[in-house]
């Protein structure tokens, strides 16, 4: 049961680290990286909060050991939000409320992003049904479907422009 | 809450996997995409010696078709099944069940024979392979062996695999012309586990040569072909004649359970609307 050596590329950077094979991501992430935005609200894969991107993919962190991502691509929020790309999603929830405590928003990013790269015209039904597996327990979710549609159109005229 | 301490082995061929699992005899558990296993593990319902990862197996991966089957590898990933085009073309019945597993997240991990091998009676694919007739190819450590969907899923979380053997392939014959399928779930949330699902194929015509294979999930502790239910529809000169007494036939078919979602009424009487607006489907289907 002894601890095993992993390596993992975080945010554009390359960990060597020394975990106990039953450490989730998310745990190894906020524990070893203090990468404290990936957030742990269920630990069993219901709530969402643990998202992040795993080789491109979102994937819940709490349903991954690290042992598992050994030599795989990490993007956590503090990622994506260093890089600016989500920039407009943030702005978006700040300005239209989607948010409250904060607890949910880092994952509900990272979904909405993952939505938006795949599906750059949602209607709100798609939009609701990606973030099904995100729970909110503030805002009932109309502001962040708000906000998502609202950066979707801005996105879509953008790239009109362009 | 946190998992119980094991140790971590990655297999790199079927042939190491096997051997591995034999080794570790009961204290060894297989894991995959791990989206059922470490929600478990996390909450101390499993306690593994070790687990031995067979993710990165060749001999699972790989979607492919030849003059009568498609063949679909175990380690084939939930995201992958939804977006193959020869899965949409051949099996469509996978890709109408797939978006209602779980959540994107969990669908990029998640694999087809983790799932299977899972056996949740709650599981929308099981059922599938059921309905689609499908067939297990399995390796142990005295060979491999084939086995029919039918008789692959025993009970609540149990299956025909014996523990030293692995889930490798599944195969589904290539449907022909004119088959219909049909999927539909009720969920209190979507990606939830169902109350009562219904997949459902249908080929040839009617009245001669129709043949119907309603399977039912979330309903009893395994997927449950609803046979008698199946030959009230195919014996009617019409389906839509056949279909009062195909839902009174359920009663003969399912043995519902209560548990804190709905109780065995419920669901009894939600596997009714699933047959009525399944086989309306399935006929709308003909006309279009």
């Amino acid at each position: 049961m002894g601890k095993q050596v992993i390596t993992l590329m975080v945010n554009g950077e390359s960990y060597r680290l020394e975990i106990e094979p039953r450490a989730h991501l998310a745990d190894v992430l906020r524990d070893e990286l203090a990468l404290t935005g990936t957030h742990i609200g269920c630990e069993h894969g219901v709530c969402g909060a643990c998202t992040i991107r795993v080789d491109g993919a979102i994937t819940r962190a709490c349903l991954l050991l690290a042992v598992q991502a050994e030599g795989a691509v990490i993007e956590t929020i503090e990622g994506l939000s260093d890089s600016g790309e989500i920039g407009d999603l943030q702005d978006a929830f700040r300005h239209r409320n989607a948010l409250q405590c904060g607890y949910c928003t880092p994952a509900m990013l990272i979904t909405a992003q993952d939505l938006l790269l795949h599906n750059p015209n949602p209607d709100r039904a798609t939009i609701r049904d990606h973030i099904s597996g995100n729970y909110c327990r503030c805002t009932g979710y109309q502001a962040i479907v708000d906000a998502v549609e609202t950066v979707a159109k801005a996105r879509q005229t953008a790239g009109e422009r362009a | 809450m946190k998992a119980y301490a094991f140790d971590y082995v990655r297999a790199t061929t079927l042939v190491e996997a096997l051997s591995l699992l034999e080794r570790a005899g009961d204290g060894g558990k297989l894991i995959a995409g791990g989206q059922s296993l470490v929600p478990a593990l996390n909450l101390r319902l499993l306690a593994p010696q070790i687990l031995i990862d067979i993710a990165h197996l060749p001999e699972l991966r790989g979607i492919s078709v030849d003059d009568t089957h498609v063949h679909l590898g175990a380690g084939t990933r939930h995201v992958e099944l939804a977006t193959s085009a020869l899965v949409g073309e051949h099996v469509p019945l996978l890709q109408m069940a797939i978006r209602h597993v779980a959540h994107a997240a969990i669908r990029n991990r998640g694999t087809l024979g983790g799932n299977l091998a899972h056996a949740d009676p709650a599981s929308e694919l099981p059922a599938c392979m059921i309905a689609l007739e499908a067939s297990m190819l399995v390796a142990g450590p005295k060979g491999e062996r084939r086995i029919d969907a039918i008789d692959f899923f025993k009970g609540l979380y149990e299956t025909a695999l014996e523990p030293d053997e692995i889930l490798v392939r599944i195969s589904i014959a290539r449907s022909p012309a004119g088959t219909r399928c049909h999927f539909n779930e009720l969920a209190r949330r979507a990606g939830d586990y169902a109350m009562a699902g219904l997949a459902m194929v249908m080929h040839g015509t009617q009245p001669q040569g129709l043949r119907i294979r309603p399977v039912f999930f979330g309903i009893g502790y395994r997927p449950t072909l609803a046979s008698h239910a199946a030959l009230c529809l195919e014996q009617a000169t019409d389906p839509m004649e056949g279909l009062e007494a195909a839902r009174q036939a359920l009663a003969q078919d399912l043995s519902p359970q209560e548990d804190l979602q709905a109780d065995a009424e419920t669901r009894m009487q939600l596997a009714k609307v699933l047959l009525k607006r399944g086989l309306a489907d399935l006929l709308a289907q003909g006309r279009g």
